[in-house]
């Protein structure tokens, strides 16, 4: 009769974690590669509208971002009668500064990026689905007078049904 | 001196850091990319061309105007949202040749050869109270039925959808099929709300 386990302490083996970390670092290197850093927090409520004939932007380092939407929290500057706020940056936007703050942030946009990239450079209009067309009118009227005239209506995607 | 085994390098502590890393850049990360109808805003007003009225003939007008209440008109004529891409592709295309429809001009395409180019442009005007959310389905809708028009004529001259044309080939499609969207002034029927 032979035994098939021997009786007595046996002891573990240590685990070998060397290939764990390569995985990780894969995954890691993965996520920094496809991540793009918010570079601000949102202040307004913003929940695009969908639609189905969507395209997608060509580079991102070369979109600026207009948000226009109900303000999250209520001491945020808002345009009159004090229901919407437009967000450039990290910052809403005050009624009486609105022309010269859009016109400064055009500017700064565009100064940003190299001299070829400034005419691809799209402003996209992120706009909330609830927000009446007032405010998105004023906004392309002011990025139109400053000579800004790529920009991209931000939806997400909707199935097709014909 | 004798050979010296090295000892088992830890590497234990190595792979929380990169754990830590990684739910860092998973939490902060935000896949979706950007997209959306991408448009081009007409030029600001010059002094000049203030005074240059374009005449445009009737019929190379479709008039798409969207109301307080988010219902949409087309040349007068009341429709649902769901109708407008078969109207759209209807004036852009004008199989028939409908003298109530655009004219068409052939022109030389690189590529494609002499091709009827509609004259139509689609007026959008909208009230100040419309919705984005109806804004960007109208745009849509117009979108997609440049877009149907545009893979019939890729397939018809290329073999393949619009999609899957080079550019150059992409270019002349385009051309073909121009999309041409003209935005009146806004109008204010809508109380302000």
């Amino acid at each position: 009769m032979s035994r098939f386990r021997k009786e007595g302490k046996k002891e573990t083996p240590e685990l070998n974690m060397g290939s764990m970390s390569d995985i990780i670092f894969m995954f890691l290197f993965f996520f920094m590669v496809i991540t793009t850093m918010r570079e601000a927090s949102l202040k307004v409520h913003f929940t695009a509208p969908k639609a189905t004939e969507i395209q997608k932007l060509e580079k991102k380092s070369l979109v600026a971002n207009i948000y226009i939407g109900a303000p999250l929290n209520k001491n945020e500057n808002t345009l009159p009668p004090g229901e919407v706020s437009v967000q450039l940056n990290d910052q809403t936007v005050k009624a009486e500064d609105l022309k010269r703050d859009v016109r400064d942030f055009i500017g700064t946009e565009k100064e940003s990026r190299d001299a070829q990239d400034r005419d691809r450079l799209t402003f996209s209009l992120k706009v909330d689905k609830d927000v009446q067309m007032r405010y998105v009118n004023i906004i392309k009227q002011e990025l139109r007078d400053n000579n800004a005239l790529k920009i991209n209506y931000a939806a997400s995607k909707k199935e097709k049904n014909n | 001196m004798s050979k010296r085994k090295t000892p088992g390098l830890n590497t234990g502590a190595m792979s929380d850091i990169s754990f830590l890393l990684l739910t860092f850049f998973l939490l902060t990360s935000s896949i979706n990319t950007e997209q959306g109808i991408p448009r081009k805003l007409p030029p600001p007003k010059t002094e000049d061309a203030k005074d240059k009225q374009i005449d445009i003939n009737r019929r190379n007008v479709l008039n798409v105007l969207v109301n307080f209440r988010d219902q949409i008109s087309v040349n007068g004529e009341e429709i649902m949202i769901t109708e407008l891409k078969a109207k759209a592709k209807e004036f852009f295309s004008n199989p028939t040749n409908d003298p109530n429809l655009p004219e068409k001009i052939s022109k030389p395409i690189d590529g494609i050869g002499d091709f009827p180019v509609s004259k139509g442009v689609v007026s959008l005007t909208n009230d100040q109270s419309t919705s984005y959310n109806m804004y960007v389905q109208v745009q849509n809708e117009l979108q997609r039925a440049v877009n149907e028009l545009r893979d019939e004529t890729a397939l018809q001259y290329f073999g393949k959808k619009f999609d899957g044309l080079d550019s150059a080939a992409q270019r002349a499609v385009s051309s073909a099929i121009p999309m041409s969207i003209s935005e009146a002034p806004p109008i204010d029927y809508g109380t302000t709300k």
